[in-house]
């Protein structure tokens, strides 16, 4: 109990004495609830991944919400140290469960980027590349298929190997040439191009579903988006694809463009409210996790409250319909190899974990796949470092998160390594590239995996 | 601010990185896990030796600086708050195991090892180390030994203070001591290992500890009773221990928390009922058959309503559920949650949830209570919200009433969080005048500057009792 006499105000309180217009900022756009919420338990900190990688109160979410709460309470002014240690975050939003109280900091996190970026002065090329990329790419589809075909041009057409040998990707940074060597083949044919807008269940219909395609998983994973619905319509459901959505906004709202991220929400409600269906299928843990909260994106927009409630309460993983609904196929790693048993093991994806709280439907449906055997990767609940862009803002830390993610997958021996999100499954990628035998474990999706040993894949 | 010829100096003992009085460094260790409570330290260090802690504190003392050594600062009691400025000194960097010792049964570790991460190595080795505070997750070994944790398996196997069997620490003018050893015997002397256990970072900074270790049960087994009269749940408690059966964990829950983590888990429980116990017995394989069967007829007998005993791993842990969200439930229910640790003689359970439950009601605030009834040890917590000066104030009121309550059943002011800053008004209700006077003597004795978490444990005056004493 405490001795309001004795302690409070706040004690050996500096002087701020001028008002940065962050603070301002900040305090208008932080939840002052959620950050009286927290508590100061100190339970999220075995939880999160900086932390543990530091050993540093303000690299913990309880030192974090701390931070805000003092900017908010005029203790603190918000200089750029504050700012970086709130870019530092992950967001895999692993102390959300572990949190007693409920407390609700991947909204404070975004809510504390959110004013940082309004007053964010980035010198040109960053501004450039995040106006780029934020406002230029992703928003746009017809952009996104053009840069695929740039992209695959690139990969295909020797370019690639003009570039490697020349020594120019030595311009670019080390977590882009990083990346570089470890992006599968771009392509401008999408999902919809593929297969169609609709494809029918095999046998008795269960449900009718949409595919929310992705933006950058329909460019570097459209195969993984076909195979999704191909899975899906064995399962028993009814498989359409609204031409009209857009990229989720996860990567917007993650980097403090909550504007944007709210445009196309509304973009994406209109799509999918024309669809007519009971379900909206997500097959990356990223995406999904930010369709289920459109809820909360966007609660103070009284024409679209209603709408987003209703969007987020239909937004799945593939995993999680699959096994609350469907038809389970039959699965068997004779269909896809033929050859001898194998391990399998799989690594989280946070957002499918923490957000969209599936675990288990993934690993249900890797269980049931005769001849091949699951082991469960020690820590495999903790983020690899991928989170969004953070391997390419915060490259150093990503490493270090990666490095020990390594220790634990090398451990399992597995050969197959298997995720539900792009970003995770590119890291992982390249954690085999660096630590690994890209020869022995072969990083994959779930869906794929799935797909490929599907006892049969006869058109319906 | 603190002098730049000390600045200087703490960075050359632990290099530029381990020592920080930045605006974030300063915010992040201006709080622990104690509601409404802040105050910001000058610095924050962090040191990787004993030699360290002691070359930190021969400088600290030549400038009259002081120091609060912590942890994860996962305290209820106040304890690591920076009441008086100074440097907050964190032990996460020291935080190996340095030795098992197989033939002796004891390990040597530092004082930042996590506690869950050491039961898990301990574990691992086929041993097993009882204290099991709820934060031992986040808490470590330094902080358990400041706070002598308890935890759910107090009642059979002891606290803290029974398992720490030697010390080495560093006093406030940079002096190494060590104390105890592994040694199951040892009267040299006063007994400054179990001094030192329970001190709150006020007579010593602990630097390295060796523990105690025992084999561990072979196996366990879980239960719970339900009753719809408080005194027959109280009974149980006395009549358990009257037949010499001390249970492994004998927990209590009252009314409203049974509600609220009905509400939070959709267990399905009998909201009606007055308490809930929660038994677990371990040991061989028939005697815990044996003490189970006959702790079900002592249940029976004291006429509880429903008795559910696990007959599997996964059935024992959803038996645990209800009282493991006991907490978490509570604390989602409003922004503040105060969580205290009355507690009084066992054959006083039912008593004292009653007097609670009365002095809540009394001052229109709401107190829910669990705990440990095997030892007494109850936690009453209060869920307000810190912005309601009024509310707050009540509650303070009630929690007032409460440790006077407890004092008048026999019992104390707190039985495992420790006094730190909140408390600290109360003390002499517990100790008397000539405790605290011998208690300020050993504290001069250690640390006559008053260097070492200073503001904890004594407070500037004493609470005056306002409440008349009721049996």
């Amino acid at each position: 109990m405490a001795n309001a006499s004795e302690t409070s105000p706040i004690q050996n309180k500096p002087a701020i004495d001028h008002v940065n217009p962050l603070s301002k900022t900040l305090l208008a756009k932080l939840d002052y609830d959620q950050l009286t919420n927290c508590m100061r338990c100190g339970f999220c900190l075995p939880a999160c991944p900086t932390f543990r990688e530091t050993g540093l109160e303000p690299e913990s979410p309880r030192g974090r919400i701390a931070l805000m709460k003092a900017v908010a309470d005029g203790v603190m002014d918000p200089d750029q140290a504050f700012a970086d240690q709130m870019n530092h975050c992950l967001g895999c939003r692993a102390c959300e469960p572990a949190c007693p109280a409920d407390v609700k900091y991947g909204q404070l996190i975004e809510q504390a980027r959110d004013a940082i970026e309004d007053h964010a002065d980035h010198g040109l090329p960053v501004a450039g590349i995040r106006k780029l990329f934020f406002k230029g790419v992703f928003p746009h589809r017809g952009r996104l298929k053009w840069m695929g075909k740039g992209l695959a041009l690139y990969q295909k057409s020797g370019l690639r190997h003009v570039v490697r040998g020349s020594g120019l990707m030595r311009l670019l940074p080390k977590a882009m040439r990083e990346m570089e060597q470890i992006l599968p083949e771009a392509s401008g044919q999408g999902v919809v191009e593929r297969i169609g807008t609709f494809y029918p269940a095999k046998g008795a219909k269960i449900a009718r579903v949409a595919l929310f395609r992705g933006c950058i998983m329909d460019v570097l994973f459209a195969e993984t988006n076909v195979n999704t619905v191909k899975l899906l319509s064995e399962a028993g459901f009814e498989v359409v694809i609204p031409t009209a959505q857009v990229c989720c906004g996860a990567l917007h709202a993650h980097s403090g463009e909550m504007d944007q991220a709210r445009e196309l929400a509304r973009a994406n409600l209109k799509a999918f409210e024309e669809a007519g269906v009971e379900y909206v299928v997500s097959n990356a843990g990223g995406c999904g996790a930010l369709l289920v909260e459109y809820d909360h994106l966007l609660h103070e927009d009284a024409e679209y409250r209603e709408l987003a409630a209703k969007f987020a309460a239909r937004v799945v993983d593939v995993s999680q319909l699959l096994v609350a609904r469907g038809r389970i196929p039959a699965f068997d790693e004779a269909a896809a190899s033929g050859s001898e048993p194998v391990t399998i093991t799989y690594q989280d994806s946070c957002h499918l974990r923490n957000v969209m709280k599936s675990s288990n439907a993934p690993r249900q449906l890797m269980k049931q796949v005769a001849n091949a055997t699951f082991t469960e990767m020690h820590e495999a609940d903790r983020c690899c470092g991928s989170a969004g862009i953070y391997n390419v803002t915060q490259p150093e830390m990503a490493g270090q998160i990666l490095d020990h993610k390594m220790v634990h997958a090398n451990r399992t021996g597995a050969r197959y390594l298997l995720t539900s999100n792009p970003g995770c499954l590119l890291q992982m990628k390249l954690g085999v590239l660096k630590h690994g035998d890209p020869e022995a474990m072969e990083v994959k999706h779930v869906v794929d995996f799935l797909y490929e040993r599907m006892a049969d894949r006869s058109d319906p | 601010m603190l002098d730049a010829a000390l600045t200087r100096q703490l960075r050359s003992i632990v290099g530029d990185k381990h020592f920080r009085d930045d605006q974030e460094a300063r915010v992040a260790h201006s709080y622990d896990g104690t509601p409404m409570l802040q105050a910001l330290p000058d610095g924050v260090i962090y040191p990787e030796t004993t030699e360290q802690v002691s070359r930190i504190m021969t400088a600290l003392a030549a400038h009259r600086v002081p120091v609060v050594s912590r942890g994860s600062g996962s305290n209820l009691c106040g304890g690591t708050v920076p009441v008086q400025g100074g440097v907050v000194m964190v032990m996460h960097r020291m935080n190996r195991i340095l030795e098992v010792d197989l033939e002796n049964l004891t390990a040597t570790v530092q004082p930042g090892l996590i506690t869950a991460s050491f039961i898990a190595h301990i574990e691992a080795l086929g041993l097993f180390y009882p204290p099991d505070p709820s934060s031992m997750k986040i808490s470590t070994i330094g902080g358990n030994i400041a706070e002598c944790s308890g935890g759910l398996r107090g009642l059979k196997y002891g606290t803290t203070k029974d398992y720490v069997i030697g010390l080495e620490a560093v006093l406030a003018n940079g002096e190494i001591i060590r104390t105890g050893g592994k040694l199951m015997k040892d009267v040299a002397g006063y007994d400054l290992t179990k001094l030192l256990v329970g001190s709150e970072g006020t007579l010593a900074i602990v630097t390295e500890a060796t523990l105690k270790l025992v084999p561990p049960p072979a196996s366990k087994k879980t239960m719970l009773a339900m009753y719809k009269d408080l005194y027959g749940a109280a009974r149980t408690v006395s009549r358990i221990i009257e037949n010499k059966i001390i249970p492994a964990t004998l927990e209590i829950m009252d009314n409203p928390t049974i509600r609220v983590v009905d509400d939070f888990a959709g267990l399905g429980l009998p909201r009606d009922m007055a308490a809930i116990l929660l038994i677990e017995q371990d040991g061989d394989a028939e005697t815990v058959e044996r003490d189970i069967a006959r702790i079900r007829e002592i249940c029976e007998f004291e006429r509880a309503d429903r008795i559910e005993v696990a007959e599997s791993r996964e059935q024992a842990e959803k038996l645990l559920t209800a009282r493991r969200s006991a907490f978490t439930a509570l604390a989602r229910l409003r922004p503040t949650t105060i969580l205290e640790d009355a507690t009084v003689p066992r054959s006083r359970i039912a008593d004292m949830v009653l007097r609670i439950d009365e002095i809540a009601r009394k001052y229109g605030v709401s107190i829910a209570t669990f705990g440990h009834a095997g030892d007494g040890n109850l936690h009453p917590t209060a869920t307000t919200d810190a912005r309601d000066a009024d509310e707050v104030h009540r509650v303070e009121q009630a929690f007032e009433e409460i440790f006077e309550a407890a004092i008048a059943l026999g019992g104390t002011i707190t039985g495992e969080h420790g006094v730190g800053l909140v408390k600290a008004p109360f003390l002499e209700w517990k100790v008397g005048s000539a405790g605290i006077e011998v208690m300020r003597g050993i504290k001069r004795a250690f640390d006559p500057d008053n260097l070492l978490n200073p503001g904890k444990m004594f407070a500037k005056e004493t609470r005056k009792r306002v409440v008349i004493e009721r049996g």
